[in-house]
């Protein structure tokens, strides 16, 4: 894991891979709010993490002075996870600015517009449904390993139109390249893994093309020609890398959430029509993911003196507590009606992928609130948060 | 009442689609609009829900006239 030295003042030395930060981040980030509400490290570079709402989005907002060239939170030696060479120009559009990112983004909007989304909830379900059969009658699971890790990266398969035999390399490669990611050697076996994998996927599809994403990007063309072989292999790296941690992430930190919180429970076992709204509120409260920013000038923001080359750290989960925007926010309230979180960004790189991910966490509670209505954390057993650019639990033990 | 969402705005948080699908739609590329003239008078709570829930402050109320 993180090597990490211990952090004495969180104003000026802050560690997103502490371990009480990944355990629990809420305490830090309102003391910074009140006093500091951007921090400071040198640690990994110099970076920047603002914990206000309206700092995260104004920096979102502003693409010309903080660009998504570099969005790993976690960088070795400025050597970011994406620096592969054969990955010219990373993994766009998540890490391009326009106009890169403007037309790589619209190839794959469709395929996770909501009409799309809907297509995906048949074989959702049957795969949530599956996953139960196999511990149901139990009476105690890992809601993490056994469950919530298995949905995301199955469906992600099914889009890209490859093998679901191949889901745990999948999540291994993922999980090395974004909670491993100061492991250096690691980092680049996975991204190594990962792209000679997808490289043999589109030589396969160059002669029988099938009507899968990967397919449709070897037959797009683009003023005439046909995409770069590492435009495709950085949009394929980025739908996967991007698409497998964090809604699993999300699944896992809601039903840690109900296996912890009796009346919550309850409430959406009895109403199940407060899903849809329930969802946001879990995802504003435990939003799985943090983003990274570079400053490709010399600006000062909120008072900060931030050079270029700096790395500012999107803090979404923290923006999404802000008392300035959400009414006690740290109190979960599955009815909430006044709720503009942004788990899912701001701005022109609002996640692509939000609608999958949104479906896939409702389709995964309502299928294990269906089986398994009354659930509590298993307290004998250790469950475990990964954090960084990903938090969540990992280890999730359950007992029904 | 009207309301209409600003095009430069929206960026395809779908959030309004998901609490009042009976008044908007987004599109395959994550554009948001308005599919209806008027907003019924039973629906004024979705849409004042929607407008409270946008990320990006992107829905406005046009007119306030029944």
């Amino acid at each position: 894991m993180a090597r990490t030295a211990p952090v004495s003042d969180w104003a000026t030395d802050f560690d997103v891979l502490d371990p009480g930060y990944i355990a629990d981040p809420f305490r830090i980030w309102d003391g910074l709010r009140s006093g500091c509400p951007i921090a400071h490290t040198e640690r990994r570079g110099s970076n920047w993490l603002p914990t206000r709402y309206d700092d995260v989005t104004a920096i979102a907002h502003d693409i010309e002075h903080f660009s998504s060239l570099k969005v790993a939170v976690i960088p070795v030696d400025n050597d970011e996870p994406d620096d592969s060479p054969a990955l010219e120009y990373g993994l766009p559009p998540i890490s391009a600015d326009p106009p890169l990112h403007t037309w790589t983004r619209r190839l794959l909007l469709p395929w996770f517009s909501h009409r799309r989304v809907e297509t995906y909830v048949p074989l959702t379900r049957q795969l949530c449904r599956s996953l139960l059969d196999g511990f149901a009658e139990r009476g105690q699971a890992d809601a993490a390993s056994e469950y919530a890790q298995q949905i995301p990266v199955r469906v992600i398969a099914h889009i890209l139109g490859v093998s679901t035999d191949m889901a745990d390399s999948f999540t291994q490669w993922v999980r090395d390249v974004l909670e491993f990611a100061d492991d250096a050697e690691r980092r680049i076996a996975a991204t190594e893994g990962l792209l000679n994998y997808f490289v043999a996927q589109l030589e396969v599809r160059r002669h029988a093309p099938g009507d899968d994403l990967l397919s449709e990007l070897l037959q797009t063309e683009v003023d005439g020609a046909p995409l770069e072989d590492s435009l495709i292999l950085g949009i394929a790296a980025l739908v996967l890398i991007a698409g497998v941690d964090t809604t699993w992430s999300a699944i896992g930190s809601s039903l840690w959430h109900l296996s912890t919180h009796a009346r919550d429970l309850e409430q959406l076992v009895a109403d199940p029509d407060l899903m849809p709204v329930a969802i946001e509120e879990l995802l504003r409260a435990y939003s799985p993911v943090t983003m990274a920013r570079v400053v490709t000038h010399d600006v000062e923001f909120g008072g900060c003196p931030m050079k270029e080359g700096d790395k500012v750290l999107m803090n979404f989960p923290a923006a999404n507590r802000d008392p300035d925007v959400f009414e006690r926010p740290d109190v979960v309230d599955l009815a909430r009606a006044k709720n503009r979180h942004v788990a899912f960004g701001s701005g022109i790189h609002r996640c692509a992928g939000s609608n999958l991910a949104r479906m896939e966490l409702q389709v995964a509670l309502e299928e294990w609130l269906h089986r398994i209505p009354s659930f509590t954390l298993d307290q004998g057993r250790e469950m475990t948060w990964a954090g960084g650019q990903v938090r969540g639990p990992r280890v999730l033990p359950v007992t029904f | 009442m009207k309301i209409r969402v600003d095009p430069d705005k929206c960026q395809g948080h779908a959030r309004c689609y998901g609490l009042a699908p009976e008044l908007f739609d987004v599109d395959d590329y994550g554009q948001a609009s308005v599919i209806v003239d008027q907003v019924p008078a039973e629906l004024e709570h979705k849409a004042h829900l929607a407008i409270a829930n946008c990320p990006e402050y992107a829905i406005e109320v046009v007119s306030d006239e029944h």
